[in-house]
């Protein structure tokens, strides 16, 4: 059992968590933050992805004590004023969802590849998407999305 | 997931003080983490290496490149030395899993858990690596002992490792499509007197092929080792590939590397 410290979403967090805690665990049941969905839980869908100090990651492979003192940014921290991200927007536009079980992994992910790569070619939109897994739609649309906020970010 | 003490080290010796027959070293989790969900290890200490400031870092010299036990993927595969020294190590790093795994993962952890389809290791046979632990120098070639085996003693740890800088060299891979992993993969690497070509994903540990470092130290040409008939004998068999397909797949990723290099 531990302290765990964070700023998720831009607001200062601090509850006590047991040490095998994960990051998705704690984000979920400890924050109530369930945007971040748990699909496989063997960091091979990427439902679960989160930013931890400005990079990807999938949460439900890290543990809470070991991003302790770490910036968080999660789907419910990307809109502004109530106004959805661009990426939220593109996929909702372009129809890159069906389900949106996915989603909330899909666009953390894709917006950090923005953060790197300003204009991704198809190519490289699809290698970084690798670790995120869509059962519906398949990646059309998703790849479309992700081009079309690459314009408007 | 069993419940841990998880404990970060500041140091080396710290690190090493805490290890015990029940603990393991936590770099990115990434085999660690989702061993203990499943129930596959379990472990009362949890160390945490990633805050020892020591582990992380990558060095080149006119010889060799050294890169700390923590160093990421990302690291790796970003970083413009060790492209100019040593192309293939960084486009090896960029091919392991995806870019949430390259985020966190890092080389050391992927070379003490010694998985038979890890890439790293195929590096560190072809490039002569040297594994720096907190306690001695070891060979690459004594490393990697067998199936998730290494010579790592318990709370021995990996510091860093130094890979030799080779004239030529080239890492093809015949990735699993799902997941990335290697099916096999090969790194063939020419040095001034020989030529080393490593195995992962065929066997049960990686292993150099002699047979082919011999016929490609001869002659440094994909036609010196085209059609060669490896034996598939002691060759990893499953779903998704035949021993007599992998032993096949290794020639080509082979001669693919050769032409690469």
């Amino acid at each position: 059992m531990g302290k765990i410290s964070l700023e998720v979403n831009g607001r200062k967090v601090e509850k006590e968590a047991s040490d095998n805690t994960l990051l998705s665990t704690f984000l979920r049941e400890h924050l109530q933050l369930t945007g971040t969905h748990i699909g496989c839980d063997t960091s091979q869908c990427g439902a679960c992805v989160v930013h931890v100090d400005g990079n990807s990651l999938k949460s439900c492979t890290a543990l809470a004590a070991d991003v302790n003192g770490s910036k968080v940014t999660t789907i419910e921290g990307l809109e502004t004023n109530g106004k959805m991200h661009p990426m939220q927007e593109a996929f909702k536009k372009l129809h890159g969802l069906q389900c949106g079980f996915c989603t909330p992994g899909m666009v953390m992910s894709a917006v950090d590849l923005l953060q790197k790569n300003k204009k991704p070619s198809d190519t490289e939109i699809r290698d970084w998407l690798e670790g995120n897994i869509c059962r519906c739609t398949g990646y059309q649309n998703i790849v479309a999305a992700v081009k079309e906020a690459a314009t408007k970010m | 997931m069993k419940d841990f003490n998880y404990h970060s080290a500041k140091d080396s010796k710290e690190a090493s003080k805490l290890a015990s027959s029940s603990s393991a070293f936590l770099a990115g989790g990434m085999t660690t983490i989702p061993s203990m969900k499943l129930g596959l290890a379990t472990y009362k200490d949890l160390i945490d290496i990633k805050n020892i400031k020591k582990l992380s870092g990558i060095k080149v010299s006119g010889k060799s490149v050294t890169i700390g036990a923590a160093t990421k993927h990302v690291e790796v595969s970003n970083s413009k030395d060790i492209k100019k020294a040593i192309p293939s190590l960084s486009s090896l790093a960029e091919g392991i899993g995806d870019p949430q795994v390259r985020n966190r993962g890092t080389i050391g952890g992927s070379i003490a858990n010694n998985d038979p389809s890890a890439d790293y290791p195929s590096a560190c046979i072809a490039l002569n690596a040297t594994i720096h632990t907190n306690e001695r120098k070891i060979e690459a070639a004594k490393f990697f002992k067998g199936m998730f085996e290494t010579a790592l003693k318990k709370g021995e740890l990996i510091e860093a490792i130094e890979f030799q800088i080779p004239e030529k060299s080239s890492y093809q891979k015949h990735p699993n499509p799902a997941s990335r992993y290697a099916i096999v993969g090969v790194y063939v690497a020419k040095h001034k007197g020989d030529v080393n070509v490593a195995v992962t994903g065929a066997k049960s540990c990686v292993y150099n092929d002699k047979e082919m470092s011999k016929a490609l130290s001869g002659n440094f040409s994909s036609s010196s080792i085209d059609g060669m008939d490896l034996d598939s004998s002691e060759m990893n068999s499953d779903m998704h590939a035949s021993a007599d397909f992998r032993a096949s797949l290794v020639v080509t990723q082979a001669k693919k590397a050769v032409d690469a290099c």
